[in-house]
């Protein structure tokens, strides 16, 4: 990533100069914070992040509810979520976001399926306790999963309904868990808010609570932020297994019950999105002494890295000599693949909105493929996705944030196990291996442009200033940038395609960027007597 | 696929399963695109007005542009009053829209916002500037569906803009209900046709079906302007298409205006677009032209021609009552049998309506509203049929039973057409019918032994 960029500072400076002045004065005051120039030069650039969009934005943002259902919770696929509101939250998070699941021996699966408690008037009215305390019996009698959770949308944390007594209630009741989420759509500035509950509640209810599950030899790990958008869990997945690695649980795309309750049996945690699962990680280490490293699997040359710091933390000769083997191996077949395809896209320019992990993720990803990435941002992370680790110290927490609780684990007396040997901790302290995370910042060049929770006004401006050759982002932006003449690829739920994880995801990623980048149809959108 | 839902019919009171319906504001947003220079905006949680946007923009893949108030938890305690102003100055100073419309969602409703009181002290202290429309629709999504909420800012349209001049225009108002782009743009070419004028609204064509020119524009050529909208309340009749969908409107408008109004079933099938042709006639006192007259005879020399393949066929279908009810009518016409009929909406047009039609020709027929497609899906187990119509959600259940399946309604997030297609009027129905047949068709094609496998269908 550290060719030159192909735009420079001046330029970029007065992009961002047009943008914050076409703003009233004081949203302008406020969206300029949110945009850096890149300037190497400058190691400690900061950025604002994860505060209100100011009403009347148009922006890309979700809700808590989206990110408690919709991204962590949601993809659990043997597990019954019970959206408790009016139909739309449950209906509009239902099969959108791609999260593939295969049954297991239990054969239950029920990520097809939608369920609410589809509130009326009368139960806004005079409380909707008792409907969902049928609903959940109802869905025990009929569907008998091994857990059931609840998630609460807007109108019902108005209406203060105990969505966590009557869980606790219904769970002694039936004997399985079931875990209520109070989601609200209003919590928080963005789906970060809903990641941080699922994550409270993914502790408090489920790591570690099969306590009969025995010890797995070998090297054992979970993974953590990736949520099978398209498959890309079963590559990441085929790849570990190759090595000797073995998967306990997943959090949470293709994950199950069961598995999420054994995942205190794992020696190390591998945390793909930093922004959704972090919490989770970090809670682990204390509780149950399971250390964590931020790893990346999308891109070749990622994926390698984060294989071989997996070798790394474990130290173990075999495992390293096996992980060099399948890196090699899988190289040689993905770079003979690749290259066709690296021939037609190299010099091309991307621009990256997505989430709160991908925008950098994938930038190793094009620059495999010789792209390169000019402007980037999230849609809702907060300043260490952008800033790096170093920075948590420093952060201050708002009053939009100080509504989420914080919940405070302690050393499980008994089952609290520290994997590895003291010398092996001191020395990957040293090397700062673990619980490390430098954030997108520093891997983007001169000149480049970081933007946190872009609004349509930036990306208009933006794409007429810089012409990429195409832009990674949401179903919402997909069509407006098209419409301008240039490809949009969907990075949230990939536009019907995947997987685009690992090493023959990176072929496939090739492909869907090449044929929407090279596609002759992009010539005929002008008619040709207008030339 | 969909493992997990038993044969034997449970019965639920409190949980819905695969829901055939959603909510108010998106129903609200869709109606508002159809203004012309109108940026719609949820007042609420961002969340609502993100997944509003997304479905709709999955449904048309076209850009759907539309603002909200961003409410955070303070907001929700404080009221939305504040950031309701702040939006509008944010999106004047950007986005300089002639007309904004807003809707609620089940939070602001909750909380009890009071819009137009917002709105008229964001005009009086200038924060609305002179000359700019904002309508608004109160749309809780905890009553109705997305029915409702279209129905709803539909009837705001007149009720905010609908005037009476005095002099009346020799025109007709028509109201399309909540259809795709290519319907409305199919009932506008029979009236230009025919030579009548007419108010569509609202007109999603050339909004949501926008041509690709490089160029992108936040409001696009299409929509009824407010100019047209101001004197439907001059027009000789209001014709208003889907009884759930449209009549509110033009109830209003005889209310507000005096316009006499007629409540039609949509335009599906020939015996509905007769209806449709016999109320233009009787409005306008005019004849159809021999192009309406002979496509019509082209729909019905399908129908005889092909009837056999529809003849007895067992049919479930799911989708908004608007739609159902003609497209029974329809089936029924050429000899199918819809045996199973659910709509997720509560509507006792849809009840009567569709009792009425096959009470005598499919008595057996189960015909359910504010149902949901776990129980149509219960029901096929049970008993097959021979086709299921729905939106893109029954593609779920179509290949759990592995019953040939045709995608009608809303939302299709699967496949391409249903915006550029028209299934209304004898055009569209012809357009709808041939899809039917030839779905029915191909199924025969895969399942037929080799000895039995026929060149001539
Ligand atoms: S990777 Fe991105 S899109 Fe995915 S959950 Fe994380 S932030 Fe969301
Ligand atoms: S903001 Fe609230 S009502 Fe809207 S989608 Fe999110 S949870 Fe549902």
């Amino acid at each position: 990533m550290d060719a030159p960029s192909p735009i420079d500072q001046t330029t970029t400076q007065t992009a961002v100069k047009d943008i914050v002045e076409a703003y009233p004065a004081k949203v302008g005051k406020k969206r300029a914070k949110h945009i850096v120039v890149r300037d190497p030069n400058e190691p400690e650039q900061s950025i604002d992040a994860n505060v209100r969009t100011t009403p009347g934005i148009i922006t890309q943002r979700g809700c808590a509810f989206a990110g408690c259902k919709g991204v962590v919770i949601g993809p659990i696929g043997d597990v019954v979520h019970i959206v408790h509101g009016p139909v739309g939250c449950s209906y509009y998070s239902w099969l959108i976001r791609r999260n593939q699941f295969r049954a297991r021996a239990n054969g239950r699966n029920f990520v097809n399926y939608c369920f609410t408690t589809d509130l009326t008037e009368h139960d806004i009215v005079f409380g909707g306790m008792t409907k969902l305390r049928q609903a959940i019996q109802e869905a025990y009698d009929i569907f008998q999963p091994p857990a059931i959770t609840v998630h609460a949308t807007c109108p019902v944390g108005l209406i203060g309904d105990d969505i966590q007594g009557v869980s606790r209630e219904m769970s002694e009741k039936l004997g399985i868990s079931v875990v209520a989420f109070n989601c609200e759509g209003y919590k928080g500035v963005s789906q970060s808010a809903g990641h941080h509950i699922a994550n409270n509640g993914i502790m408090k209810n489920w790591v570690g609570t099969d306590e009969g599950a025995e010890e797995v030899e070998g090297y054992t790990v979970n993974l953590m932020g990736e949520y099978n958008i398209g498959g890309d869990t079963w590559e990441i997945e085929r790849v570990l297994e190759k090595c000797g690695i073995e998967v306990i649980s997943k959090f949470s795309g293709d994950g199950s019950y069961d598995e999420t309750t054994q995942a205190h049996l794992a020696k190390l945690n591998l945390v793909m999105c930093h922004r959704s699962i972090n919490y989770v990680s970090e809670m682990m280490e204390t509780k149950f002494g399971i250390p964590w490293i931020k790893v990346n699997f999308i891109g070749v040359n990622s994926f390698a890295k984060s294989l071989r710091k997996i070798a790394e933390v474990f130290d173990d000769p075999k495992l390293t000599e096996r992980v060099e083997t399948v890196i090699a191996e899988e190289m040689a077949e993905t770079e003979a693949q690749l290259a066709t395809y690296r021939e037609r896209l190299t010099g091309k320019t991307v621009f990256l909105f997505v989430g709160g992990s991908r925008a950098h993720h994938y930038q190793g990803l094009f620059a495999d493929l010789g792209m390169k990435t000019i402007v980037a941002g999230y849609e809702f992370a907060h300043r260490d996705d952008y800033e790096g680790r170093d920075i948590l110290p420093n952060l201050k927490i708002d009053a939009d944030s100080r509504n989420i609780e914080e919940i405070h684990v302690k050393q499980d007396p008994e089952r609290y196990k520290r994997p590895f040997s003291d010398e092996a901790f001191a020395k990957m302290e040293e090397n700062k291996t673990l619980k490390d995370y430098k954030g997108m910042m520093p891997d983007m060049g001169e000149g480049t442009l970081v933007v946190d929770n872009i609004s349509h006004h930036e990306l208009d401006v933006l794409i007429e200033r810089f012409k990429p050759d195409l832009i990674g982002s949401g179903i919402k932006d997909k069509y407006i940038i098209e419409k301008l003449g240039i490809p949009c690829k969907q990075l949230h739920n990939y536009d019907y395609g995947g997987p685009f994880a690992g090493f023959r995801g990176a072929v496939n990623f090739a492909k869907d960027v090449d044929l929407r980048v090279n596609t002759p149809v992009w010539k005929y959108v002008k008619a040709p007597w207008l030339n | 696929m969909l493992d997990a839902t038993p044969t034997t019919l449970v019965e639920r009171k409190a949980l819905r399963v695969n829901p055939a319906k959603t909510c108010q504001p998106i129903g609200a947003m869709y109606s508002a695109l159809g203004i012309h220079g109108c940026l719609p905006h949820s007042h609420g949680s961002q969340g609502c007005c993100s997944y509003h946007r997304s479905h709709l923009t999955r449904h048309f893949r076209e850009p759907i542009m539309a603002a909200t108030s961003s409410f955070t938890e303070g907001t929700a305690v404080f009221g939305g009053g504040a950031n309701l102003r702040q939006a509008f100055k944010t999106i004047y100073q950007l986005y300089d829209p002639p007309v904004i419309a807003v809707t609620t969602t089940c939070l602001s409703e909750t909380i009890g916002d009071d819009i137009p009181t917002i709105v008229r002290e964001a005009r009086e202290s200038g924060v609305i500037p002179e000359g700019k429309t904002v309508i608004h629709a109160n749309t809780p999504s905890y009553v109705g569906c997305h029915i409702t909420g279209w129905s709803n800012m539909t009837a705001s349209m007149v009720k905010y803009l609908s005037e009476t001049s005095g002099e009346s225009r020799n025109q007709v108002n028509l109201i399309p209900g909540y259809v795709e782009p290519s319907d409305t743009r199919e009932l506008k070419k029979m009236l230009t046709t025919w030579g009548i004028d007419a108010v569509t609204f609202p007109d999603t064509s050339d909004v949501v079906d926008t041509p690709q020119t490089g160029h992108f524009q936040m409001y696009p050529q299409g929509g009824t302007t407010v100019e047209a909208l101001k004197t439907t309340g001059d027009s000789l009749a209001t014709i208003a298409l889907g009884p759930e969908a449209s009549s509110q409107a033009a109830i209003a408008l005889e209310a507000k205006c005096q316009v006499p109004y007629h409540i039609l079933d949509l335009p599906i099938g020939v015996a509905a677009t007769d209806r449709l042709v016999q109320t233009l006639m009787d409005v306008t006192g005019t004849q159809p032209t021999d192009e309406i007259v002979n496509a019509r005879g082209r729909l019905v020399d399908v129908m005889t021609d092909m009837q056999s393949y529809l003849y007895e066929k067992r049919v479930a279908i799911a989708g908004d009552p608007d739609q159902v009810v003609p497209l029974v009518e329809m089936l029924v016409t050429c000899g199918a049998k819809p045996v199973y009929v659910i709509t997720g909406a509560e509507s006792k047009y849809f009840r009567d309506r569709t009792q009425a039609i096959l009470g005598e020709s499919v008595p057996e027929a189960v015909i359910r509203d504010n149902e949901d497609l776990f129980y149509l899906h219960q029901l096929m187990k049970q008993e097959p049929v021979d086709l299921l119509i729905s939106n893109v959600y029954g593609k779920y259940i179509a290949r759990a039973e592995d019953v040939p399946f045709v995608r009608y309604g809303w939302p299709i997030l699967d496949r391409v057409g249903h915006s550029y297609f028209p299934t209304l009027g004898y055009a569209g129905s012809l357009h709808l019918l041939c899809t039917i047949i030839n779905t029915l068709l191909e199924r025969k094609d895969r399942d037929d032994p080799d000895e039995s496998f026929e060149l001539v269908l």
